[in-house]
């Protein structure tokens, strides 16, 4: 499936041009600051004075391909800061979806005739494109799931179910998604094994001083966030691995919010699992992956049963299908499948490196100026954090600032993120949540620290 | 900006800052809590009766403006009131909150929160001191959510 274009075509190569001075907040009362400072080992790439970055790629020409992006909400233009919850799409991946139901639609695998081979094709080469993605070494790797949510629900039961017992550990970390923490419960909860937590640092990064008091002789598996959906914090999971080998503990990890954001690589991760989501890197909902090492995925039992995973069935048992098919009962999500993979054409053309950087370095100005907003926390301060940025503003509750915001046309997140063990670490209920894409512009950054102040103003701050 | 000045109108905004009757009643007669847990507002309600009739009453607690607004006009208008009163105002209350209808004349400074119905996900930070107060009446034992 070819972009109709290119994206970002005459975009600069030549990284950040740092240019412009704006700073439209201005602080009355820089005393009142809170916990918003950034630590001196951050390395900003840039101090604030100096400006916004500029995007190393035609910015209104990529935004253009979303066409989401160009509409307004109570009469202002929407500014979209709610991508870790789920990104826009573009219409690279809207039409690729459209051509697979207009040009190809059938069932796959098993019909004899030209539309089900394209079927076939379309899904099966999306899946060979998921696993170049993630630098999988084998196509077999790559289950598509409905999400994140299912994929390690997957491994809960397939894996979990029928190797675990009490006795055994789990591990995961304080900083889950609650995708990454309700599997766990419930296979501890049915197999006798114990629930651990790995905690957190005073600045919210996981604490790993006393790794080896968690990762122990008794440990089965380790499932951790690859990057928080809260904070944006990057975890050293490569560090967890090789703790977790000396053990012979398996790995998991969720890459709901990494793999959309940077570069991930299996290999190079050494990870067992990996577990991410479509819909937040431009593809259509419904559509998930598992990336599981081919010999576990060989010795693992079936997660659904049902019709395309079996092999031969008789009256009282059946035998399974090869990998990965074993793991895909029933009809699967084809064409959104075919959507993941229009995605990742669009995704490798920009680039993920670039991607990275530039989501890295919105973020960073974001706290810039966020910070200078009186009474506002922001809430850690990981040297790795990106694309998410969580706040509070004293005396006004997230929920009234997302709906004063909403007014502006600005869409961010209120709540406690699915990650209540985390809010609890924070001391609060809930928080507001912007978080970025690279889509997003300074300028609506700005614009996000205007409706902050706005709101303050209105709610009598 | 229209709709959120009628959602957000002067009198939730002074409630929400200064909210009334906002302490807790060490001798009260019945005490009930209550608690959204997915948005975090969370109330601790304490009535005092003499009869029928709610002779005090107070709250503390955490949440969005709504909620605690709510809360603090309610504890303004059910001072004196029967638990009947209290009943019914509440049914009006709820009425006016999910339609956006009712009698003005009966339910007052309540009117403040008449364009919550406009707002559907908001419908129950208004209606949990409500229902805590309910509780309390009823002498339930139980954490009321209104989620």
């Amino acid at each position: 499936m070819e972009p109709e274009h290119d994206v970002g075509s005459g975009a600069t190569q030549a990284g950040y041009v740092i240019a412009r001075r704006r700073c439209l907040i201005v602080s009355e009362s820089n005393s009142a600051r809170s916990t918003t400072a950034l630590p001196s080992e951050e390395g900003a790439p840039y101090a604030v004075e100096t400006g916004p970055p500029v995007p190393p790629w035609d910015l209104e020409q990529v935004r253009r391909d979303f066409p989401a992006l160009s509409q307004r909400m109570h009469g202002k233009p929407l500014v979209y800061l709610d991508n870790a919850a789920t990104s826009q799409k573009p219409r690279q991946v809207i039409a690729a979806v459209t051509r697979y139901y207009e040009e190809s639609n059938a069932n796959v695998h098993r019909a004899i005739y030209e539309l089900g081979e394209r079927a076939t094709n379309a899904y099966e080469s999306a899946r060979r494109k998921v696993a170049e993605f993630i630098n999988a070494e084998d196509w077999r790797s790559i289950i598509f799931t409905r999400g994140t949510t299912e994929a390690i629900n997957l491994v809960a039961y397939a894996w979990g179910r029928h190797n675990l017992g009490p006795g055994d550990e789990i591990l995961i970390t304080k900083m889950e998604h609650h995708s990454n923490i309700i599997p766990w419960q419930l296979l501890a909860r049915d197999t006798g094994a114990a629930l651990r937590y790995l905690p957190l640092t005073d600045d919210y990064t996981l604490d790993l001083k006393d790794m080896s008091k968690y990762i122990t002789g008794s440990t089965r598996i380790v499932a951790l966030v690859h990057q928080s959906n809260v904070f944006g914090t990057v975890n050293p999971v490569r560090d967890i691995v090789q703790q977790a080998r000396a053990v012979g503990a398996l790995i998991l990890v969720d890459g709901a919010q990494s793999v959309p954001h940077f570069p991930v690589d299996v290999m190079q991760l050494g990870c067992d699992f990996l577990a991410f989501s479509g819909h937040k890197m431009l593809g259509p909902t419904g559509v998930g992956v598992l990336y599981a090492r081919t010999d576990l995925l060989e010795s693992m039992e079936p997660f659904h049963g049902g019709g395309e995973m079996i092999s031969t069935v008789d009256l009282q048992r059946a035998t399974w299908n090869q990998i990965p098919w074993k793991f895909e009962a029933g009809t699967p999500n084809i064409a959104q499948a075919v959507g993941l993979g229009a995605a990742i054409d669009y995704l490798n053309q920009l680039g993920m490196d670039r991607i990275a950087d530039y989501s890295k370095q919105l973020t960073q100005y974001s706290r810039e100026v966020l910070s200078q907003i009186p009474h506002i926390t922001i809430y850690g301060h990981a040297p790795t954090s990106s694309s998410s940025l969580p706040f509070n503003v004293e005396g006004i509750h997230p929920h009234d600032m997302a709906q004063l915001l909403d007014q502006e046309g600005i869409a961010v997140r209120a709540g406690h993120h699915c990650a209540q063990p985390l809010m609890r670490c924070l001391g609060v209920a809930a928080t507001t949540r912007a978080s970025f894409y690279f889509y997003n512009t300074s300028e609506e950054i700005d614009r996000l620290a205007e409706g902050i102040n706005q709101a303050v103003a209105f709610m009598g701050g | 900006m229209d709709d959120l000045r009628e959602l957000y109108q002067q009198l939730i905004l002074d409630h929400n800052q200064n909210p009334r009757n906002f302490r807790e009643i060490k001798d009260a007669d019945r005490a009930a809590h209550g608690h959204n847990p997915l948005c975090g507002d969370d109330i601790d309600l304490y009535l005092t009766l003499e009869d029928d009739v709610i002779r005090d009453i107070g709250f503390l607690g955490s949440g969005c403006a709504i909620s605690k607004a709510s809360a603090s006009i309610m504890t303004t208008v059910l001072k004196g009131k029967t638990r009947t009163e209290a009943q019914e105002l509440l049914e009006q209350f709820h009425r006016m909150a999910t339609t956006g209808e009712g009698d003005p004349k009966k339910l007052g400074k309540l009117t403040a929160l008449a364009d919550v119905y406009k707002f559907p996900i908001r419908v129950k930070c208004a209606m949990l001191a409500w229902r805590t107060m309910e509780a309390g009446l009823e002498e339930q034992p139980e954490t009321i959510t209104t989620e």
